[in-house]
C-alpha cells in the first residue's frame, strides 16, 4: 500500500515538475534564454488566483484563468523589459549577453517575490481546488483534484507536443530551435518566433504555478526553491531538450517522494540533487542533451 | 513675474516654512523630549504585520491623554525581513542614531537571541512581543546582570506546552475520551522546549504519545507525514507549527485526514488564516492569548475592534502583546520617573499591568524563567479557540467559551 501511495503521489509532483520545466526548457531551446525568474511567475500565478477568488470573490475556475492570464503577462513583460533590451544593446558585448539576461531574469524575479511579499505578506496561499473530494484507491486515500492535477498536466503537456510537431506555428519554433539563422533567411521575423514562445511559457508556468496553489500552496518564499528545481531538472534532462527534462522530472519526482516516504520528508530534496551532481560528473550534457 | 522669480518666491517661502517649523519642533522638544521606543518587526508576515501597528496604536492613545508626565511617545519602526542580521543592525541603528530609549522586537525566537546581546551590550531595555524558546528567559536567568535588559512578552514554550495540556485535558480526555496522541512539530528553536513540554505532560493528563514527527520548515508536501501520523492511529494530533501552518492545514483537508489538530498553530491565530487557506482552517485548534470577541480583560475586545477600524483586520497574536509591552513602558517609566536604562528595567521587574491578554507580571532573578510572563490563574492561561465556520470561536476555558467543538465531516473520533 505505502508503495501504491508513493506511485500515485509522485506521479501527481512529476508531473507538475514536468509542466514547469518544458516551458523553462522550451524558452532555452528556442532563445538561448535561462529565465531565472521562473519560480516568481509561477508563485505569480498561484497568489492572483488565490487572490482572485478570495478576495474579488471569483469561482474557481475564473480564478484559476486569472493566475494563468497574470503569468501569461508577466512572462511577455519578462521578454519586453527584460530579455529584450539586453539582447538588442549595443553596448553590451555579445559573449556577455547571455550572463546579462541570466543576472537580469534572477533580479526581476526577485523583484516581483518582494512585490507579491509586500502586497499580499509572506504567508502561504492555497488556491482553491477545481474538485474537492477524495476517492480510495486500493485502499489509498487520494484528493481527487491531486488526479485531476496530474490529469491536466498531461493534457497540457500533449497538447504542446501537438502544438510543436504539427502546427505551422509549431514547427517554426521548433525550426528557430534548431537553426534561427535559417528561420530569418526564410522570411520569419524572429522576434515574433519569441513572443510566441514566450507566451507559450507563460501560460505553461501560469498552469503549472496554479496547480502547485492547489495541490501544496505556494507562498513567496516558494520563488527560489521553485526556480531552482526547474533549472536542476533541466540541467539533469538536458539543456533544451523538451523530452530530456520531461524524463528528468518524473525522475526526480519519484526520487523526492521516495525519500520522503521511505527515509525523512526533510530530507526531500537531497537524493536528486546529488544525482545532479553525479551526471555533471559522467555526462554533463544531461540525460538526452544535445551539446 | 518670470519664471525665475516665481521659483524664487517658491524656494524662500519653503525655506521660511522650514525654518518656523524647525523652530517650533525644537520649542516643543525643549519643553520635553519624546520617549522613543524602537519597533523591529517583521513587516511582511501576517504575524509581524501588527506589531508595529499595534505599538503606534498604543503609543497615540497615551499620547492623546497627555503623554508619560508630559513626553510624547514616539515610535521608531524597523523591518526585518525576518532576518536576525537585519534586526541586529536595526537595534544598532535604533539605539545608536535615533537614540531610542527601549525596544520591542519580533516574533521569532531566533532573531530574539540573536539580539539579547545587543540589548546587553547597548544596554537597552528590549522585550519581544511575541518568540516563545525557552532559551530566552534561561540566558537571562544565567547571566542575569548582562542579560536583564530583555524581558520575554510572551508565554515560554514550557508554558505553551502546560496551557495546550490543560486545554487538552478538559475538551479532549474528558470531553471527548480521547487516550493517545501524536506530535508533529517543525524544526525550530522554539518547539525543542516546547516538545519536551508535551512529552512530559500529555501521559500525565491521559494522552499516550504514541509518536513524535519533527520536521524541516521548509516542508511543502505534508502527505508523508499525515500518512506516518495516520498509520500509528492515534486519537489527535498535537501541533507545534508557526512557520508553517496554511499549507500543512489545506493538505490536512484536501486529504481528508480523519484526525483533529489541536496545539499551538500561529498562523491560526491571524484573523486571516480562513482565506489564506479558503477555510480549510474549519476544525483546526489552536492555543492563543486573546482572539477576537473573547473578552479575556476589559481591554481586549476594544483593542481588538478599535485596531480593526484602524488597519481592516483583527491584530495579530503578537499585535496585542505589542499594544500592553508599549503601555507596560511608559508604565515603567512613569514609575521609574525616568529613561535611564537600569531604573528602567528595575521597574519593568515590578509591572503588575492588566492587559489584553491578561495580568501580566514578570518571574524574577530567583526563578527559572526570569523576565518570562508568569504563568497561572489569574494571571495568563491563554485560550483555546477553533476556527468554525470561517470564523476564530473561543472553546476553553469554559469562562470565555463560546461555543462546543465542531469539526468537519471526515474527522472520525475512534474513542467515541
Amino acid at each position: 500500500m505505502l508503495a501504491l501511495q508513493i506511485l500515485i503521489d509522485g506521479f501527481a509532483i512529476s508531473a507538475l515538475y514536468a509542466l514547469g520545466a518544458t516551458g523553462f526548457t522550451l524558452i532555452f531551446g528556442v532563445s538561448g534564454v535561462l529565465n531565472l525568474s521562473h519560480g516568481a511567475i509561477m508563485v505569480a500565478a498561484a497568489v492572483a488566483a488565490w487572490a482572485a477568488a478570495s478576495v474579488f470573490q471569483l469561482d474557481s475556475y475564473s480564478g484559476a484563468l486569472v493566475g494563468v492570464a497574470v503569468a501569461a503577462l508577466l512572462s511577455l513583460a519578462t521578454y519586453f523589459t527584460v530579455v529584450q533590451p539586453i539582447q538588442r544593446s549595443n553596448k553590451i558585448p555579445n559573449e556577455e549577453k547571455e550572463i546579462f539576461v541570466l543576472t537580469a531574469t534572477l533580479l526581476w524575479g526577485i523583484m516581483i517575490q518582494e512585490a507579491i511579499a509586500y502586497f499580499f505578506t509572506n504567508n502561504a496561499k492555497t488556491v482553491l481546488p477545481i474538485i474537492e473530494g477524495v476517492v480510495n484507491i486500493v485502499g489509498v486515500r487520494t484528493p481527487k483534484n491531486e488526479l485531476f492535477t496530474a490529469a491536466v498536466c498531461c493534457l497540457v503537456i500533449g497538447l504542446l507536443w501537438v502544438l510543436v510537431n504539427r502546427t505551422r506555428t509549431g514547427k517554426v519554433v521548433l525550426a528557430a530551435s534548431m537553426n534561427p539563422r535559417g528561420v530569418t533567411i526564410l522570411g520569419f521575423e524572429l522576434t515574433n518566433v519569441y513572443i510566441v514562445v514566450w507566451a507559450i511559457y507563460g501560460v505553461l508556468a501560469g498552469i503549472a504555478g496554479v496547480l502547485l496553489g492547489m495541490f501544496l500552496g505556494v507562498s513567496s518564499y516558494s520563488v527560489g526553491p521553485l526556480t531552482a528545481s526547474a533549472f536542476s531538472i533541466v540541467v539533469l534532462g538536458g539543456l533544451g531538450s523538451v523530452s530530456g527534462s520531461l524524463i528528468a522530472a518524473f525522475v526526480v519526482g519519484y526520487l523526492e517522494t521516495f525519500t520522503a516516504y521511505m527515509i525523512s520528508p526533510a530530507y526531500r530534496s537531497i537524493p536528486a540533487l546529488l544525482l545532479l551532481v553525479i551526471v555533471m560528473y559522467i555526462r554533463p550534457q544531461g540525460l538526452l542533451g544535445r551539446r | 513675474m518670470t519664471p525665475i522669480t516665481h521659483r524664487r518666491t517658491a524656494w524662500s517661502l519653503i525655506l521660511l516654512g522650514a525654518t518656523a517649523l524647525g523652530l517650533s519642533l525644537s520649542g516643543a522638544a525643549q519643553a520635553a523630549d519624546p520617549i522613543k521606543i524602537g519597533v523591529i518587526a517583521e513587516a511582511q508576515s501576517i504575524a509581524g504585520a501588527s506589531i508595529p501597528q499595534a505599538a503606534q496604536m498604543a503609543a497615540d492613545e497615551i499620547n492623546a491623554k497627555g503623554g508619560v508626565d508630559g513626553r510624547q511617545i514616539q515610535i521608531v519602526a524597523y523591518d526585518n525581513h525576518s532576518s536576525s542580521a537585519d534586526s541586529v543592525r536595526a537595534f544598532q541603528r535604533a539605539v545608536n542614531e535615533d537614540k531610542v530609549h527601549a525596544v520591542i522586537a519580533s516574533y521569532i525566537s531566533e532573531v530574539v537571541l540573536a539580539l539579547m546581546p545587543w540589548a546587553a551590550r547597548l544596554k537597552t531595555p528590549f522585550i519581544t512581543p511575541g518568540a516563545a524558546s525557552n532559551e530566552i528567559t534561561r540566558a537571562i536567568h544565567e547571566n542575569y546582570d548582562k542579560n536583564k535588559y530583555t524581558f520575554h512578552g510572551y508565554l515560554t514554550s514550557a508554558a505553551l506546552a502546560l496551557s495546550v495540556c490543560d486545554a487538552a485535558k478538559e475538551l479532549l480526555v474528558e470531553g471527548k475520551k480521547m487516550k493517545s496522541a501524536v506530535i508533529m512539530s517543525e524544526d525550530a528553536a522554539w518547539t525543542k522546549p516546547l516538545d519536551i513540554g508535551y512529552q512530559e505532560c500529555l501521559p500525565k493528563i491521559g494522552l499516550k504519545v504514541l509518536d513524535h514527527i519533527r520536521f524541516s520548515p521548509d516542508t511543502t508536501d505534508f502527505t508523508p507525514i499525515f500518512n506516518k501520523i495516520e498509520a500509528a492511529k492515534p486519537d489527535v494530533i498535537i501541533t507545534g507549527i508557526s512557520h508553517v501552518g496554511v499549507q500543512p492545514t489545506v493538505q490536512w483537508k484536501n486529504q481528508q485526514v480523519p484526525i483533529p489538530m489541536f496545539g499551538i498553530s500561529s498562523q491560526a491565530t491571524n484573523s486571516t488564516f480562513g482565506k489564506d487557506t479558503n477555510n480549510a482552517a474549519d476544525g483546526v485548534l489552536y492555543q492563543g492569548v486573546s482572539g477576537p470577541g473573547v473578552a479575556v480583560t476589559p481591554k481586549s475586545v476594544p483593542f481588538a475592534e478599535n485596531f480593526k477600524k484602524k488597519f481592516g483586520n483583527y491584530p495579530s497574536y503578537a499585535g496585542y502583546t505589542s499594544y500592553d509591552d508599549v503601555y507596560m513602558f511608559a508604565d515603567a517609566i512613569k514609575r521609574a520617573g525616568s529613561t535611564d536604562a537600569d531604573k528602567m528595567v528595575a521597574a519593568m521587574e515590578k509591572t503588575d499591568w492588566e492587559g489584553t491578554i491578561g495580568r501580566i507580571q514578570f518571574y524574577g532573578k530567583e526563578d527559572k524563567f526570569t523576565h518570562g510572563l508568569k504563568y497561572g490563574k489569574g494571571l495568563l492561561t491563554g485560550l483555546m479557540l477553533q476556527w468554525q465556520d470561517g470564523r476564530q470561536i473561543a472553546v476553553w476555558p469554559k469562562e470565555v467559551a463560546k461555543s462546543a467543538l465542531k469539526f468537519p465531516s471526515f474527522i472520525k473520533f475512534s474513542a467515541n
